[in-house]
């Protein structure tokens, strides 16, 4: 098996998925509650002329299957509708607020791998020691706290009292919008390097057992070397859990924008979901499924290049 | 060039001891054998040499390598390994890192300076690979070349000491004779002081100059090869020969000690074989025997009654297998093919053969040969592709398509032992729950303990679990399961070859007189073919899927016509320094 056939075969897997999920974004429609022509008339008042222009927009006549062919039709082409709120373009709605939530996710990605799998590395070469215990309380501990209330405590501690970091907004410049969204980022990552800390240290434990490594120090392996086979190896089980930490961090997203108020794709989802805006919670459901399924497209990939087996279709051993 | 004083390894959580007052040594360019049977502390003394005890063992006394007393120097330890002395470790499959070319890993143990350009082909044609080689990830080798990957990335640093625990016993037997012949051939050219750890004792006459004997973390005996092959001074040694099966003839009865080795601690203050010697004396309880110099130059005993052992049995003379007379056949099998998918070369290209009742026929070959799979067709674990199997006359060519009764039927005439008895007992229920249910499931009275007395198993063990019983037990309770309906027919895949030879040899007994008493026929599915001129009727010998020689046994392996069947008899080790060649 070849990298083109393995790259095609994971990229029709991909598309697949996200084909069935769309369908699921669609009926999201038919599952808000009210009836179809309310939900899309948002607070407009229902008169029988503005019933009628809703039922020849959106089709409303047409069998469901056509009105989400022609949804999706549309879709592609990248027209994601209005926005009942304010009546503009979704699309332009998303495209404004996407590159400050990819930019929280990666910064809380950055952060929380600078620190986690540093720290798991530490607990497993120090396995069964008090740095070990440390880390692994740490862990637990960052896990178990909801990324809302860190993001209050780190509102509370680091904006209150000792004033280094804004407490909201964005900021102008490179620099300055880092400096604004350290908080926002450290509050999500805190979660993740629990979640890393652990997958790190037990994947590398796990290798630290096995025979190429007793057999790479008794020939005499630099321990540099002899840890970088080990980590090579930890590996796969490290990058499964990144998958799982990115995208838990674009769910986690949602509140943390809350909490410091910033405008990215969470707090716009949250202002729709309150206005009932389902042309935009659409979007943004289809958004967040595309997003996931390249993260998880992305560990794939990752697998191949850490893993020659998968690449090149080797058995188990 | 490497000593060993009194080492002693415990494990300071639990406070047991596993090993204690390891003594021997190796002169430069001498050949050392340390065996053993499982548990007895081999890996240990070997990993202590080396000061890579697995985490949380510590051990004391003095190990000296190369001149140098290292036990006290983790340093110098770590400075040692690689350029001073060296490891080859057991398993092909888990020895090199699976996501490093081979050629790399080689390439990592070299001595800072060299080339890998020009040493890394220069290595792997020494231990006779291509240089290709070097560009390929271990998953893409073969067992054998991965093993050969090994002792290369062990020599990149040019140790004067090579340690190899156990190198080949997860090989084939034909490559495990290619791969000792090449660490032979290396030792010699190089000039390397060399310890192997092997639990064969023959395999050590052959491969080196001295043997250490140990049993339960002690050291048993000491001796030159060819002094300790003709006599052996400690009733241990002498046992462990003795349980080996030759392969050139067959016994009437393989001697065998009952019972199995014990744990370092359970033996304490005594002498560790006392249990199962039948020359034990009351002061052989009193004390640890040290050891103590016996008969010839370098030999060490730690048998009080070195000095006057009764002398050695001469070796049993062969008997000729029984003539069995010829009847319905309970298994007959005819042109079985079997194709798993996706696999270019048939695993069964077309075997055909049968097995009457009482009597047992072995099938060998190497791995991959397809022994497993015909086991598991006519078992109905796997479906033929085509060809039949007539189970007692019965047409059970493909389970899927037959009634239920008739699988029940067919389930009640053949039975099946498995290599890892582990694995098919399950380990929630009592041994006794695990019996009685095989009885009833045939409809036969729950006598457990007559079945358990049958197979050689006190009674009092129904009430463990399989975790709490040693590995001959456990087979021994797989064996009472699957005779418990007394089939017709019994399939055992490699039953033996994961036990210990002592434990083979009760084993191999005891399948012997389950035939003799309940007139089970056996299909007997073996890689080795000491096991088989003992216990078998008649051989077929398979090669890639096809039936390349069949026969009765003392006429294929005595007048073997395939130059394959002759290629797995060269490769039993025969105990001479002329082999493995
Ligand atoms: N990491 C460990 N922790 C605790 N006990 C151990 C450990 N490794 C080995 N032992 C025990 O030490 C004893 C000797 O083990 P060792 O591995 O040296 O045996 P061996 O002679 O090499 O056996 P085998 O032929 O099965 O490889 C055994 O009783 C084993 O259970
Ligand atoms: S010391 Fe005693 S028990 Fe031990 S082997 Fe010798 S005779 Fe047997
Ligand atoms: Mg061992």
């Amino acid at each position: 098996m070849g990298w083109g056939r393995f790259a095609l075969r994971r990229l029709a897997g991909t598309a697949v998925v996200v084909l069935l999920l769309s369908a699921g974004v669609f009926g999201l429609l038919y599952l808000a509650p009210g009836s179809v022509q309310q939900t899309l008339l948002g607070t407009r008042p229902a008169t029988a002329e503005t019933i009628a222009a809703i039922q020849a927009r959106y089709h409303l006549g047409d069998p469901v299957t056509v009105q989400y062919l022609r949804w999706f039709g549309d879709v592609l082409r990248g027209d994601l509708g209005t926005s009942i709120r304010t009546g503009a373009p979704v699309s332009g709605m998303l495209a404004d607020r996407v590159p400050l939530t990819l930019a929280l996710t990666a910064y809380g990605t950055l952060l929380a791998a600078l620190a986690g799998i540093p720290l798991g590395v530490l607990g497993a070469l120090r396995r069964g020691r008090a740095a070990d215990r440390l880390v692994v309380t740490a862990g637990v501990a960052g896990l178990s706290a909801p990324p809302f209330a860190v993001g209050l405590l780190l509102l509370v501690v680091f904006a209150g009292w000792l004033g280094w970091f804004p407490g909201y907004g964005t900021g102008e410049g490179l620099a300055d919008q880092l400096w604004h969204l350290t908080l926002p980022a450290a509050a999500l990552a805190v979660g993740a390097v629990g979640m890393l800390l652990r997958f790190s240290r037990a994947a590398l434990v796990r290798e630290l057992d096995q025979d190429y490594v007793v057999f790479a120090r008794a020939r005499g392996l630099a321990a540099p070397v002899v840890l970088g086979y080990a980590l090579r190896n930890s590996l796969v089980p490290m990058l499964t859990a990144a998958g799982l930490v990115v995208t838990g961090m674009l769910a986690g997203t949602v509140l943390v924008e809350v909490v410091f108020a910033l405008p990215g794709l969470g707090s716009l989802l949250v202002d729709s979901v309150t206005f009932k805006d389902v042309p935009v919670v659409q979007a943004l459901a289809l958004l967040l499924t595309l997003l996931i399924a390249a993260v998880n497209l992305l560990v794939d990939i990752g697998y191949a290049l850490a893993d020659p087996r998968v690449r090149l279709g080797g058995g188990a051993s | 060039m490497l000593r060993v004083e009194g080492l002693s390894v415990r494990q300071p959580a639990t406070g047991r001891t596993l090993l204690s007052e390891v003594s021997f040594d190796v002169a430069p360019g001498e050949s050392v054998a340390i065996v053993g049977e499982s548990g007895s502390g081999k890996s240990l003394t070997a990993r202590a040499v080396l000061g890579l005890l697995p985490a949380g063992l510590a051990a004391s006394g003095l190990v000296e390598v190369g001149g140098r007393r290292v036990d006290d120097d983790p340093r110098a330890q770590r400075r040692q390994r690689g350029s001073t002395v060296s490891l080859l470790m057991q398993d092909p499959f888990t020895l090199l890192n699976p996501l490093r070319k081979a050629g790399k890993q080689i390439a990592d143990g070299l001595p800072r300076g060299a080339d890998p350009k020009t040493e890394v082909p220069r290595l792997l044609a020494e231990v006779g690979l291509p240089a290709d080689v070097a560009g390929r990830y271990p998953f893409q080798l073969s067992g054998g070349m991965r093993q050969r990957v090994g002792l290369a990335a062990a020599l990149a640093a040019a140790p004067r000491v090579l340690l190899a625990d156990e190198p080949t016993t997860a090989l084939d037997a034909t490559t495990q004779r290619e791969v000792l012949a090449l660490i032979r051939r290396v030792q010699r050219e190089r000039d390397m002081t060399f310890l192997l750890i092997t639990h064969d004792l023959r395999l050590a006459f052959s491969m080196c100059d001295r043997v250490v004997v140990m049993y339960a973390g002690r050291v048993m005996e000491v001796g030159r090869a060819a002094d300790l092959r003709r006599e052996q001074r400690h009733p241990y040694t002498r046992a462990l020969l003795a349980a080996e099966p030759p392969a050139d003839r067959r016994l009437a009865a393989i001697p065998a000690v009952p019972g199995s080795v014990p744990a370092h601690d359970a033996v304490a203050g005594q002498c560790a074989f006392t249990d199962r010697c039948s020359l034990a004396l009351a002061e052989c309880r009193a004390s640890v025997p040290p050891l103590r110099p016996a008969g010839d130059a370098g030999r060490l005993s730690a048998c009080v009654r070195a000095g006057d052992l009764p002398a050695a049995p001469a070796p049993p003379l062969g008997v000729a297998a029984p003539v069995r007379t010829a009847s319905e056949p309970v298994l007959d099998l005819r042109g079985l093919r079997k194709t798993f998918p996706g696999s270019a070369r048939p695993a069964l290209a077309g075997v055909s053969l049968t097995v009457a009742p009482g009597e047992i026929v072995a099938v060998v070959g190497e791995s991959g040969s397809g022994k497993t799979t015909l086991a598991r067709c006519v078992t109905g674990l796997e479906r033929p592709d085509a060809g039949t199997i007539l189970l007692g006359g019965r047409d059970c060519s493909d389970y899927a398509r037959m009634s239920r009764e008739a699988v029940r039927q067919a389930r009640r005439t053949a039975q099946m032992i498995f290599q890892d008895p582990y694995s098919t007992l399950n380990p929630a229920r009592t041994v006794g729950a695990t019996l009685k249910e095989a009885l009833v499931a045939d409809g036969r009275p729950a006598d457990v303990a007559a079945l358990m007395e049958l197979v050689g198993l006190d009674p009092a063990l129904a009430a463990l679990r399989p975790a709490n019983l040693s590995g001959g037990e456990r087979q021994r309770v797989a064996i009472a399961r699957a005779v418990a309906g007394e089939p017709a027919l019994l399939v055992c895949d490699e039953p033996v070859s994961a036990l210990d030879v002592s434990v083979q040899a009760q084993v191999l007994g005891l399948l012997a007189g389950l035939r003799e008493r309940l007139s089970t026929g056996m299909l007997f599915i073996t890689h080795d073919l000491a096991v088989v001129r003992q216990l078998a009727d008649r051989l077929y010998v398979l090669k890639a899927g096809e039936c390349v020689e069949s026969g009765p046994v003392d006429r294929v392996l005595d007048e073997p016509a395939h130059p394959y069947t002759r290629d797995l008899l060269a490769s039993v080790p025969d105990g001479t320094s002329r082999w493995p060649g």
